[in-house]
């Protein structure tokens, strides 16, 4: 047996820089203790519990990321870290940041229970919709408290995602960010048949993308012979290996890839899913999952495929070029408020494909800080979107939002606000994020594209002001929706979302600066 | 034998798989084929660690098991919620969401 032993080659195990990677474990730490919180604690204490967890461990986490990223301790390029799977770089922490706050935002959104009696979330998901034990639960005002863990799950996921130094880590935590989502989104307290729709239809194609994304995992693995980034790299740097296997892995990894980011012809879940799950699970998906897709995307295609972008660059040019179309044009005809939303996503996935085959340092700045500025409006217009409201729960169709600002100036003023940012006006932080993107993107001679993004732009903006004219000169319906008096939570949410958009708008330099202050390392 | 083969079976594997979820009705069976897809890509790897002569591959087939596990949790509880209402597993009996 010794003997054996001693033949045995030693295993070191790898070096773990714990302090780098200390906000990621934290958000997993806590999310496993929300889960025993979840099993041990009785069922009125179990909101107030979850919800103290959660903000706090968003705090700690947002806490121990700054004493990192300004300690002594930090590389100034960034470090990699457990084997070569997890590089903290200047681009990881400044989207780790902009996750940990977007997601803080987003759960107060979730926790508000002054909105809805006992918040958006069903009370009990078991029970089946429609029978009298559902009408019976609809008085009730307890929720399903498991959001929280999924949602800190979830935030998890997202932060190794953009993190992510090999193909492997990225699709594991591809996983851990999608699986709690696909669950969140068939928990909505109203109209529970379309919220298990959404979660059905989000879940098919969600699990078939990933299966794509997989097989361009294994068949870049077969090229390079290993599945980290840097060794793709080197390995499509003049070598005589297959072509073949290179491209299609190539193809079927970002496939997976767009398809989270909602991105151009991949985005058939969008409109579905955004508009069937709780609205505050919309604003956490579409603000967040935005933003780890991107960060994934652009990390492998600077980190793997930067040799080949002339292969590959005209082939995600028309991807963009069918993104901002299909977005613009098909949000053109949408009658409900959330699938309009959903489409102008698609629209804004477009333009930040756009500064992601940039590949250049201000493309990658200019990228990072559109998906903050687009990230705050989106969770600001999905808390606004869940204050109107009639009998039966929100009121999305555009035309019962005709007339609002009679009813509620206030909101509506806030709306027209997040609506002409979302739109790209000037002193908002949509117009600049089009124009660091947009920038980056000529100087990487991408000029035609960004011709076709002005002209997206402009029939996006149409529907946009469809909307502010149909709110402030439509006469309201006398059986039109309200306008809730939100509490404090989704005010506080609401008021984080545009008060970033507006600062963004007037005093870009901060955010800017922090962009571009590093790239990243492989 | 060349591996090749086995990278032939693979790819066969998975485009009956994408066929199949592109062409059933039953969402289970949607669900079936993904699975078939994922197990397929672990021959691609498990082929690719022979070719490259690394183990590299093989545990990776082991990561994707366990994702698919867990996928398949996540996944029949989604169905089963939907089915019990429904009393159906048929995704095109899913059309309320649309326009």
């Amino acid at each position: 047996m010794t003997s054996f032993l001693a033949q045995v080659e030693k295993i070191t195990p790898p070096e773990i820089a714990y302090g780098l990677i200390a906000p990621v474990l934290i958000v997993l730490g806590a999310a496993c203790v929300s889960v025993l919180l979840e099993a041990f604690l009785p069922k009125h204490q179990r909101w107030t519990a979850q919800l103290l967890l959660s903000l706090l461990t968003i705090v700690g986490a947002g806490g121990s990321l700054i004493a990192t990223a300004v300690g002594d301790g930090f590389p100034p390029q960034g470090q990699i870290t457990l084997a070569g799977t997890i590089a903290v770089d200047k681009p990881a922490i400044f989207l780790w940041a902009t996750l940990l706050v977007l997601t803080f935002g987003a759960i107060l959104l979730i926790a508000d229970r002054s909105v809805e009696p006992g918040g958006a979330f069903v009370a009990q998901a078991a029970i089946r919709p429609g029978t009298v034990q559902d009408r019976a639960q609809v008085a009730k005002t307890g929720m399903q408290t498991e959001v929280f863990p999924l949602t800190l799950f979830a935030l998890s996921g997202m932060m190794v995602f953009v993190a992510a130094n090999d193909l492997l880590t990225m699709f594991i935590a591809l996983e851990v960010l999608s699986l709690p989502l696909y669950l969140m989104c068939g928990l909505a307290r109203r109209r529970r048949l379309l919220s298990q729709e959404a979660a059905v239809k989000y879940f098919l194609l969600g699990a078939f993308a990933s299966a794509f994304f997989l097989y361009g995992l294994a068949l870049l693995y077969g090229y390079a012979g290993s599945v980290r980034l840097s060794d793709i790299a080197n390995a499509t740097a003049g070598t005589n290996r297959s072509d073949t296997l290179l491209f299609a892995g190539f193809g079927l990894l970002v496939v997976g890839l767009l398809f989270k980011a909602s991105v151009g012809p991949f985005h058939a879940w969008t409109p579905d899913v955004y508009q069937g799950a709780p609205t505050p699970i919309t604003a956490f998906m579409a603000a967040c999952t935005k933003v780890a897709a991107f960060g994934g995307i652009l990390r492998v295609l600077t980190g793997a495929f930067a040799d080949t972008q002339w292969e590959w660059r005209g082939v995600l040019w028309a991807v963009a070029v069918v993104s901002m179309v299909i977005g613009a044009v098909l949000g053109l005809t949408q009658t409900d408020v959330k699938r309009m939303v959903a489409y102008s996503s698609v629209a804004h996935a477009g333009f930040l494909l756009i500064g992601s085959i940039a590949l250049s340092p201000s493309g990658l700045s200019g990228t990072m800080f559109y998906l903050v500025a687009y990230g705050f409006t989106t969770i600001a217009v999905f808390g606004v979107i869940s204050l109107v409201r009639n009998a039966d729960g929100e009121a999305t169709h555009l035309s019962q939002w005709a007339g609002l600002a009679k009813r509620s100036p206030v909101v509506a003023g806030v709306f027209t606000f997040l609506l002409l940012a979302l739109a790209g006006i000037p002193l908002t932080s949509g117009f600049i994020g089009k124009f660091v993107v947009f920038t980056a993107a000529i100087d990487a001679g991408l000029t035609p594209l960004v011709v076709i993004a002005l002209v997206a732009s402009a029939v996006a903006a149409f529907f946009y002001l469809r909307v502010i004219v149909l709110m402030y000169f439509s006469e309201p319906a006398p059986d039109g929706p309200t306008v809730t008096v939100p509490g404090a939570f989704t005010t506080i949410a609401i008021t984080l979302g545009a008060a970033v958009t507006l600062a963004l708008g007037l005093w870009p330099d901060f955010v800017l600066d922090w962009a571009g202050a590093g790239a990243f390392i492989f | 034998m060349t591996p090749t083969y086995y990278l032939l079976l693979s790819a066969l594997l998975f485009s009956i798989g994408a066929v199949g979820v592109l062409v059933r009705r039953n969402a289970i069976v949607v669900f079936m084929c993904v699975e078939l897809m994922l197990n397929a890509v672990n021959l691609s790897l498990v082929t690719f660690a022979r070719i490259n002569g690394s183990l590299n591959g093989q545990v990776m087939a082991f990561f994707v098991m366990v994702v698919a596990a867990a996928e398949v949790v996540v996944g029949l509880a989604i169905i089963m919620s939907i089915f019990r209402t429904r009393r159906s597993a048929s995704v095109d009996d899913s059309n309320l969401l649309k326009y």
